[in-house]
């Protein structure tokens, strides 16, 4: 950390920064970070000629809209102080995919290859101080999306009472993501929560091993893929068929 | 062993010295030289043993792998996952409104601050607001939880060190607790009483009687607490200087709630962020700078006497209104009644949408079967629950179920504490400090 940083709400500080036009604007990629399915029909019906609307009901994924300037708040002031630490220590704009302001939440979607580092000057940075990471989850958003899966990391400054959200998003054949262990130390045990119910491979966690379920456990169950599995009924080997494939509104 | 290092026999080897005799090798030793000698030794004692997941001991299906050398914790692993129940998974396949009858199993000692955590999240995804008078019960609710979490947190706690008057008067108040909640709520434990919208059923008439009379027998009761443990040598000496984590520790491994706030940093989420109209009620955050298990156990008394002062606030506070949001399409479901088993429908929302308005049965049925839809998005809520920050990560595609339930569950990352506050330590005292994280298996692992 470079010396001369000013203190923050001094004078030089992140309210001044913003002059510097850090933003990444340009950095976004083509396509927003799709966070939905798409869901059609009613009663699983689909493709029939049925006018009424009741069969025929479609909904788009949803994607979550990038937020544009200002987003409100205390929000730019973080953004200020996040995108100059960012550039302080050479870590280029693009790590930062991008903003979404959602809720009078703040969410950061990160580049993976990007995110130890940026969770560290979110530790580190005075102006920051995002001491304590509250929670690590995993987010799988069903099979058809692009770049399903989802770590989202909720942070919390318990100096300037704030709360962000990052996020790494990954396609499902390389579900690699880097371990903020030595960060977090907390992380621990909740990247190996998602490593077990999402299969996320958190590379450099100290021992990434399943946690709730068993050791020999196939597959990952949280997974919206995850075969769920009917309940037999003794009449005449009939059997109530599993919840994602009863009869129910979409 | 102050004298390490010095008195080595005087041939200056490493060890005292000896002689061969027909007995074997005999040690001359003198001074203080002991831990030259019990070097050599100090490994005959490793041990590695299994406690749990039955164990009385571990608070419920936790397993420690403990590595011993005598009665020294070398190293210490959890083992966690015995009471894994698939609470979030089972959450996508339920409506909004029903997940809250699974919330509420997890951390099984403190259900109102589940379904808390859960109804906040499901309203800040739907962007309403609840009225005045189902936010004030619901902290009403909360702080009488908090109490009984906490008596548990001592009656268990002192079983495990051996103190079973703690067990036996712990539970009898807790007694008391649980007795208001059913009468209050209609259940003893897994409510299910705090809904998307408000609550499920205004309070009963003579409510107010009732809860005073609790806050009254508490009033009496709390300070035996103090004359039975807190004076207590025994008590003290098997607390005291045990389980250390200082704040830095807390803070790297993510622990809150009273082990936080014992070891100095004043952080309750009901003072720092205020949820429910916590703004509202004036009432002191117990801290400490020792952080050990003496430390936390004066925290959670202490924190006793503040919900009992939030409760009596309550009380003034109440007054007559609604406790469900005005949104037919919401509000879930329509009417209910408390009966002796627990919740029925109301006879007289029966009569109406059997009897006289068609359009009542189906919005109804509709209300009830398909449920009522979220807007997409995520949204982090954190409560604080009687063991630290409960969080739910909620995230809505806009359909009738929940996307994804993710439950930050405060006994799940403080037991991650474990090892740091055991290894090095004595075996007795690792019992001394699991009843001090006081994690709740259901909660740790859903």
């Amino acid at each position: 950390m470079p010396e001369e940083k000013p203190a923050t709400g001094g004078e030089y500080s992140s309210a001044e920064r913003a002059e510097q036009g850090l933003e990444p604007r340009g950095s976004r990629p083509a396509k927003p970070v799709v966070a939905g399915r798409a869901r059609e029909g009613m009663f699983g019906v689909s493709g029939s000629g049925d006018t009424s609307g009741y069969g025929g009901l479609r909904l788009p994924a949803h994607t979550a809209p990038p937020a544009e300037r200002p987003y409100g708040g205390w929000f730019d002031e973080f953004a200020d102080q996040f995108f100059a630490a960012l550039a302080e220590n050479e870590v280029p704009v693009e790590a930062v995919q991008q903003v979404t302001v959602d809720r009078n939440e703040i969410t950061l979607y990160l580049d993976r290859a990007h995110l130890v580092q940026a969770c560290r000057i979110l530790r580190d940075d005075p102006g920051l101080r995002f001491e304590l990471c509250s929670s690590v989850s995993g987010v799988d958003y069903g099979e058809d999306v692009p770049q399903r899966l989802h770590s989202v990391y909720h942070l919390t400054s318990m100096t300037y009472r704030r709360r962000i959200r990052l996020e790494v998003t990954m396609d499902v054949d390389d579900p690699h993501c880097p371990s903020i262990v030595e960060v977090y130390p907390t992380a621990d045990w909740q990247e190996r929560e998602a490593y077990d119910m999402f299969g996320i491979v958190y590379d450099g966690h100290p021992a990434l091993t399943r946690i709730l379920m068993p050791d020999d456990w196939d597959g990952y169950p949280q997974r919206k893929d995850y075969p769920l599995g009917g309940i037999p009924v003794e009449y005449k080997g009939a059997e109530i068929p599993p919840p994602d494939q009863r009869r129910s509104y979409s | 062993m102050s004298g390490t290092g010095t008195g080595h026999g005087t041939n200056g080897s490493a060890y005292a010295e000896s002689r061969e005799t027909t007995e074997g090798r005999v040690y001359h030793v003198s001074g203080g030289d002991w831990d030259d000698v019990l070097a050599d030794t100090e490994h005959d004692e490793r041990m590695v043993i299994n406690m749990g997941p039955q164990h009385p001991s571990t608070h419920g299906v936790l397993r420690l792998v403990l590595e011993l050398e005598g009665e020294t914790v070398t190293q210490l692993r959890s083992v966690i996952g015995y009471l894994h129940t698939g609470i979030e998974k089972n959450l996508e396949y339920r409506t909004w409104t029903q997940g809250v009858t699974f919330v509420t199993r997890m951390d099984y000692l403190a259900p109102l601050s589940n379904e808390m955590g859960y109804c906040l999240a499901v309203e800040k995804l739907l962007g309403i607001d609840v009225p005045r008078r189902a936010e004030l019960i619901r902290v009403l609710l909360l702080e009488i939880n908090r109490i009984g979490s906490h008596l548990v947190y001592i009656a268990t706690g002192g079983m495990e060190l051996g103190a079973t008057t703690a067990m036996t008067i712990g539970f009898r108040e807790r007694e008391e607790v649980l007795h208001l909640l059913e009468f209050l709520t209609g259940l003893r434990m897994n409510h299910a009483f705090i809904r998307p919208g408000g609550i499920a059923q205004d309070l009963p008439t003579d409510a107010h009687e009732k809860i005073s009379e609790f806050v009254q027998v508490m009033d009496k009761r709390l300070p035996l607490y103090d004359q039975l443990f807190t004076g207590q040598p025994i008590w003290r000496n098997r607390l005291k200087g045990v389980g250390r984590l200082p704040v830095d520790a807390c803070l790297a491994l993510g622990v809150t709630g009273p082990i936080l706030r014992s070891a100095g940093l004043p952080w309750d989420l009901r003072k720092v962020e205020p949820y429910s109209r916590y703004d509202e009620f004036s009432f002191d955050v117990p801290t400490s700078t020792e952080g050990d298990c003496w430390a936390r156990y004066l925290c959670r008394v202490e924190e006793m006497h503040q919900s009992l002062r939030i409760i009596r606030q309550v009380l003034e506070k109440l007054e007559p209104g609604p406790v469900m949001v005005a949104d037919r399409k919401i509000a879930w479901p329509a009417q209910l009644s408390i009966s002796s088993d627990g919740m029925g429908n109301s006879l007289a929302h029966v009569r109406k949408i059997m009897g006289q308005s068609m359009e009542s049965l189906i919005h109804h049925f509709k209300l009830v079967t398909e449920g009522f839809t979220v807007p997409a998005g995520e949204v982090y809520v954190p409560v604080e629950s009687p063991r630290g920050e409960l969080g739910f990560h909620v995230v809505s595609d806009g359909g009738t179920k929940p996307m994804r339930v993710h439950v930050r569950d405060p006994s799940f990352v403080n037991l991650q504490s474990m090892p740091a506050m055991a290894e090095g330590g004595l075996v007795a005292d690792v019992i001394a400090a699991v009843a001090s994280i006081d994690p709740v298996m259901g909660g740790v692992d859903r």
